[in-house]
């Protein structure tokens, strides 16, 4: 399962970072939202992989790591995600005021000299 | 809990509510909203100077500890108040009244929501400042830093939102490398309290260290690039020169928020104590710090713009403090923590001063229905020449030729932020210049070799006349050369922030012993932070009914 994950994370990095990269905003866009995906995926992973067990706590079975998996970074992705998703709509809006205000979708406004 | 720790969450609650009160205020009451933030912002100075008042009477490393929830430490979220957070406190609370001053002249009528945007950043930068925990510093980053997006589109145009696209993104991704930084850390040391992580650290073992210093160095980039240390700062010099003045007053502060956060999480986690990890990375901190001081200075000298001028300013501080911060030497940490004071001060001075002496040149849309002539600085009338009078190139006569006030004014204004900038005596920034200079030049425990300080030592003299030279070159452009300009228009409420700043500048200058000894305190309660965590570690909740 470590191998899955880690193998989906890396992915979802290269995918985010190359996308980043890219000159058109929409590109940029998707490229941080791939990336806060990796990221989310990431938080959640480093407290403990494990199927079928839950973060609370129920009566009559000793609260520790062996019975439980860890809640604190879910709580973490959890904040992560709402803010990434604000953050996300933000960024969208001023990518549509640069589109309506320069009438391009690249980063800078303008076209490169090719 | 007394009042000192109630009193600690007022930064955070004061700016939060008067951003709700701002935002559903109808915005035809524009004089009453005016009002009810300047109240607010002088409230936020008061509950500033009061912490600094009772982190400054208290022993040697006083450390205030509250918990808002009442839960036990490495659970519950922990405020924690020292020196140097009452200090930043203090000075975002100035730049702040600064900065809404100079926009209630006219700025604050660009767009609606200038008011709750101004106080929700304070909120961001107060809550940055006062909390001690990793993932609660990230929430308040985010909160600043959704706050400043907003501020720098203030006013719109394309050069906003062009400036404002990358400024985002390069921030957003900052802001992933945190998160990523922080999850990291909680894998190794499962606790994100600040203090609790510097216990652990000297017993992380040998096969997780690598981890842990990876965590680590993400964190540094992310605050890195928030600070604008070379070569993650590309972004400062547009965005900070498309921003509108009050806004760029206000972000004079943010880049600080980075330098701050380095100081306190460098010097808790990675003291000479910290076993394997004792001071890991402070070659890059100084290393860096140097470049950045370097490409600021020339940065500086190469720029046509006063206000690409003043990004340069604000990067040659950041670097400044970062390689102060890299020699973990408690008597240079003092200098550069007078010398952040006076030059976040004087940058938000320069952004002020940038906007109103460029006034002409720009085509900016004005603001709608502006009375010129009220409030307005006298401007004298022109004498009518003596038939004997001195002549300059063009046969018009020297003397007894009136400078108007208004320029006057600014002229006085704009060398005194010249002499604050670039260290020059008498003003604060020579005092911070010169602490800093003579512990570098003192001998004694220095992490880093004697090189990297004669570097830094050769580097701040050097910054300071490059410093010198692009600000007298732009006095020289601006004040003395353009004769025949129209009258230049200055309202007093425009001047009164000048005024307010470049005074604190003075102020810190005479009582330059007293502020030296409170920040070598504050540097002192950094570089042994035993104090800090036991304060932290050993705060209790209250038991329930017991009295307050």
């Amino acid at each position: 399962m470590e191998a899955i994950i880690s193998i989906a994370i890396g992915v979802l990095v290269a995918a985010g970072v190359w996308l980043v990269l890219r000159p058109r905003t929409y590109q940029v866009l998707v490229g941080l939202s791939l990336l806060s995906y990796a990221i989310n995926l990431f938080i959640f992973s480093v407290g403990s992989l494990s199927i079928d067990k839950e973060p609370i706590v129920r009566s009559g079975v000793a609260a520790d790591l062996v019975n439980y998996t860890d809640p604190m970074p879910q709580a973490l992705a959890l904040t992560a995600i709402v803010i990434g998703f604000a953050t996300t709509a933000l960024f969208l809006v001023v990518l549509l005021a640069l589109r309506g205000l320069t009438d391009s979708d690249h980063v800078d406004g303008e076209e490169e000299d090719s | 809990m007394n009042a000192t720790g109630h009193a600690m969450l007022l930064p955070v609650l004061l700016p939060m509510v008067a951003a709700a009160v701002l935002v559903v205020m109808p915005d035809g009451l524009r004089r009453v909203k005016a009002g009810v933030h300047l109240a607010a912002m002088l409230a936020n100075l008061a509950v500033a100077i009061f912490l600094v008042v009772v982190v400054a009477g208290g022993t040697h490393g006083t450390t205030v500890v509250y918990l808002p929830g009442n839960w036990p430490v490495p659970f519950g979220i922990v405020l924690a108040l020292d020196r140097l957070t009452a200090l930043m406190l203090l000075l975002a609370a100035s730049v702040g009244i600064g900065s809404l001053l100079f926009a209630l002249a006219r700025w604050h009528r660009a767009s609606v929501h200038f008011h709750p945007l101004l106080q929700l950043q304070l909120m961001g930068l107060n809550g940055a400042f006062l909390t001690a925990d990793l993932f609660n510093l990230f929430v308040f980053f985010e909160v600043l830093l959704a706050a400043s997006y907003g501020l720098l589109l203030h006013g719109g145009g394309s050069l906003r939102v062009r400036a404002g696209l990358h400024y985002i993104a390069v921030n957003l991704v900052a802001s992933l490398l945190f998160l990523a930084g922080a999850a990291l850390l909680y894998g190794v040391t499962g606790t994100l309290t600040m203090a609790d992580i510097a216990q652990k650290l000297p017993h992380v073992p040998a096969s997780d260290r690598g981890l842990l210093h990876a965590a680590a160095a993400l964190l540094a980039v992310a605050f890195l690039a928030k600070a604008a240390i070379w070569p993650l700062n590309f972004w400062l010099p547009s965005a900070y020169a498309a921003a509108s003045a009050p806004s760029a007053a206000m972000f004079a502060i943010l880049t600080k928020v980075g330098v701050y956060a380095i100081l306190r999480l460098w010097t808790l986690w990675f003291p000479t104590t910290a076993g394997d990890s004792a001071l890991f990375g402070h070659a890059v901190l100084v290393g860096a710090g140097l470049a950045t001081m370097a490409f600021g200075s020339i940065g500086m000298l190469r720029s046509q713009q006063l206000a690409r001028l003043a990004g340069y300013s604000v990067i040659t501080s950041s670097g400044t403090l970062i390689a102060a911060a890299g020699f973990d030497n408690p008597s240079l940490t003092a200098g550069a923590l007078f010398y952040m004071a006076s030059s976040t001060l004087a940058a938000a001075t320069l952004f002020l001063l940038v906007e109103v002496v460029e006034r002409q040149r720009q085509i900016e849309v004005e603001g709608p229905g502006i009375d010129d002539v009220a409030g307005r600085l006298p401007a004298f009338g022109e004498a009518p020449p003596r038939l004997d009078a001195n002549l300059d190139d063009e046969q018009i006569p020297l003397v007894g030729r009136a400078i108007p006030g208004a320029l006057a004014f600014l002229g006085v204004a704009f060398l005194a932020c010249t002499v604050v900038v670039a260290g020059l005596p008498p003003l604060s920034g020579f005092v911070g210049k010169l602490a800093m200079l003579s512990a570098l030049a003192a001998p004694g425990p220095m992490s880093g070799n004697a090189t990297s300080a004669w570097l830094m030592f050769g580097l701040l003299l050097a910054s300071g006349l490059l410093s010198t030279v692009a600000l007298s070159r732009a006095f020289i452009v601006h004040f003395w050369a353009t004769q025949d300009r129209a009258s230049l228009r200055l309202r007093v409420i425009e001047g009164l922030p000048i005024v307010l700043l470049l005074g604190c500048c003075i102020a810190l200058s005479f009582a330059g012993e007293r502020a030296l000894r409170y920040t070598s305190e504050a540097a002192a309660g950094l570089h042994l932070p035993q104090g800090y965590v036991d304060a932290v570690m050993s705060a209790r909740p209250h038991a329930p009914g017991a009295a307050r």
